[in-house]
């Protein structure tokens, strides 16, 4: 586009200067926010490491406050994972796949709607109406397979467990699950599936042969994405679960694991003093998680995008 | 895809070979489903179970009859193949159930509750009926709208930064790829964020007001409206730039006059959808702007109620009277989803009519 054969330079105009700051300012702006959530988080975070343990819910120090939180925040976020994934890649194909053309779109969108529900009507549904109807199931698993460390039970009577939230989690992040392999399993070059259907491949041996191994690292990035996501989230968990901090792998107890963002939110209105700056600490421990986690999905799929474009 | 002629089964190097091998017809699936369906409704029937038992049952008997019948019929590689086929659909069925179930709660628990009396009335001095959302609304929307002016003008101008300035720069892929991880912060992170920042600025460790919860959630929105502008202005064809650039048109009245009115559609499109991805946050204003039982239209001072932070409280602190708080959690809820789905349907509405005329 520059190549002009004599490139005589316009003058800057005033206009242009003050459009192209502005944008650039913009742009700024972004990374300034950026870094001021960190910071500010510091700010008010750092107070919290002298916090007494009756600022700490009685335990002994930040660490051992916010250990067990960490632990709960990973745990349904795993779960939450190992449910999602598999339904979200079977979804994605069928999608981008299985469904005829003229249904795929419709279909895309239906998988979208579920993105835009707002998280706390998921609470809603999941204290309201999921938990109850799994009790019996959750009777049944401690009965059965009482045994398996994850369902010690006593089950709990009220369904408010920690596997009915990793399962409204797993409900929430199913679209961002779904849109970005689905995205992916589209954009599979048509070559290599039309030359392993033409080597006599069934739909299934096309999908494995030639669309799952160009898509591995999008449904990486998709499902690390989809974990950031679930870390994150806090009212589905906050209103789900009844949490009382314990670190357990017991699925259907009444006494579960509590979470860092759900404990911020439910601990956070009655907070004063160091507890909240104790709050905020945990905030930014679970912000550097999700930046990891992010950060890590993000690289990828732009490596991956740059190794596609070559 | 359905064109492609089904695969015939492994190829053998002998040579009477048979041109064609035994399929199953066409019908076969709906078949197979039928049979499980009937069959498992009557296992449910005989031992009592409900329709949840009855169509897992359903279900894993067509997962295992249809790859049987196919074993049998056509070849191992074909049974795998139904068996995946199959496995597919159950999952975009499964997929389904929580959204069918969901929004048939929410309006079952909530259509009862929708009468002008809940939507024109604030809980103020409220004790059992007659109470409403109103204040809940307000706060809602003017939070929302704060948000709105605070992102559409940094989105947008960063958007133009990243494809009229930057280009390929590294500072602007840097930019692009922390606004990409920018999404990915947790909202409750986003109003501990804007707390931190104003108690530390008013000095009063316990702030809360509507105008921290706009701050709140516009970071969640910036990056939002910053991706879906990028991808509308990058479909603005370099042809139109350059023809005005050949008519001696300054570089920002380019973008003002030619590339910005092509893309207008796509960027409102986007905007909507940010909008309607924030306006049912939670976190961030349970945290910042508190919630109160009265009307407050001023952004900037005191504890606003907003709709998400309303249907939390009614539901889990129920009060003296739960049955009645909790269906106004119900009713809430309900509004706040039309209110989401009446903003996806416009943004789809304003991207498909007022499309831009790229001169296809």
């Amino acid at each position: 586009m520059s190549s002009t054969v004599t490139r005589t330079r316009s003058p800057r105009r005033l206009g242009d200067l003050v459009f192209s700051g502005a944008a650039f300012g913009a742009s700024l702006t972004i990374l300034v926010a950026l870094a001021g959530v960190a910071i500010f988080l510091i700010i008010q975070g750092i107070p919290a490491l002298g916090a007494e343990p009756s600022d700490l819910n009685g335990k002994p120090n930040l660490l051992a406050y916010t250990a067990p939180l960490v632990f709960g925040t990973l745990w349904a976020a795993l779960i939450a994972i190992v449910i999602a994934t598999p339904l979200a890649i079977g979804v994605a194909l069928a999608v981008s796949h299985y469904a005829p053309k003229r249904l795929a779109s419709p279909l895309g969108y239906l998988v979208d709607l579920l993105a835009a529900v707002p998280s706390v009507v998921y609470g809603l549904w999941g204290i309201g109406f999921l938990g109850p109807r799994l009790v019996p199931p959750y009777e049944w698993l401690d009965q059965h397979l009482g045994w398996l460390p994850f369902f010690a039970g006593p089950a709990s009577t009220t369904g408010r467990t920690i596997l009915t939230a990793a399962i409204v989690l797993a409900i929430m992040i199913l679209p961002i699950i779904t849109a970005i392999s689905r995205e992916i399993f589209s954009q599979t070059p048509r070559l290599n599936e039309e030359a392993a259907l033409a080597l006599g491949a069934t739909r299934w041996e096309m999908i494995r042969l030639s669309v799952l191994p160009y898509a591995r690292s999008g449904i990486v990035s998709a499902v690390m994405l989809g974990l950031g996501r679930a870390m994150g989230e806090t009212m589905a968990v906050a209103m789900v679960l009844s949490a009382s901090g314990v670190v357990t792998f017991n699925l259907i107890s009444a006494t579960n694991p509590s979470t860092i963002a759900a404990n911020i939110a439910l601990s956070f209105a009655d907070a004063t003093g160091l507890k909240v700056n104790a709050l905020v600490a945990t905030g930014l421990v679970l912000f550097v998680i999700t930046f990891v986690v992010n950060f890590a999905a993000r690289a990828i799929v732009s490596r991956a995008d740059r190794s596609v474009s070559r | 895809m359905t064109t492609t002629a089904p695969p015939r089964g492994e190829t053998q190097h002998h040579e009477h070979v048979p041109l064609r091998h035994p399929r199953l017809p066409r019908w076969a699936p709906l078949l197979v489903a039928a049979m499980a369906a009937s069959a498992g409704g009557l296992l449910a029937l005989s031992l009592g179970w409900g329709v949840v038992g009855w169509v897992i049952v359903a279900a894993l008997l067509h997962l295992v009859g249809l790859p049987l019948w196919s074993r049998v019929i056509e070849n191992r590689r074909a049974a795998v193949d139904r068996l995946v086929t199959s496995l597919i659909w159950i999952a975009l069925v499964i997929a389904f159930i929580p959204l069918v179930s969901l929004l048939s709660t929410v309006v079952r628990n909530g259509a009862s509750e929708l009468t002008s009396t809940f939507l024109n009335n604030s809980m103020r001095n409220v004790i059992g009926e007659g109470g409403g959302i109103y204040h809940a609304l307000v706060g809602t929307l003017l939070i929302t709208l704060g948000a709105t002016v605070i992102s559409v003008p940094i989105g947008l101008m960063t958007s133009i930064y990243l494809v009229e300035y930057g280009a390929l720069s590294r500072l602007a892929s840097a930019i692009r790829f922390l606004v990409d991880v920018m999404t990915g912060i947790p909202s409750i992170v986003a109003g501990l964020f804007a707390f931190a920042l104003f108690a530390l600025l008013t000095g009063d460790p316990g702030i809360h007001f509507g105008f921290g919860g706009s701050v709140a959630l516009s970071l969640l929105m910036i990056p939002i409206v910053v991706r879906s502008a990028e991808e509308m202005l990058k479909l603005v064809p370099t042809d139109l730039r350059e023809a005005s650039y050949a008519l001696g048109v300054p570089k920002w009245r380019t973008i003002v006059r030619v590339v910005l009115p092509t893309a207008l559609s796509g960027i409102i499109t986007g905007v909507t959808l940010a909008i309607a991805r924030v306006i049912g946050e939670t976190a961030p204003l349970l945290i910042i702007a508190g919630s109160t039982d009265s009307v407050n239209f001023d952004l900037f001072h005191d504890q606003m109620a907003t709709l998400p932070v309303f249907i939390y409280y009614s539901y889990t602190q129920p009060g003296l009277n739960p049955e009645i708080s909790r269906g106004y959690a119900w009713g809430a809820a309900l509004v706040l989803i039309i209110i989401v789905m009446a903003l996806n349907a416009i943004a789809r509405i304003v991207g498909r009519f007022f499309a831009p005329r790229t001169g296809r």
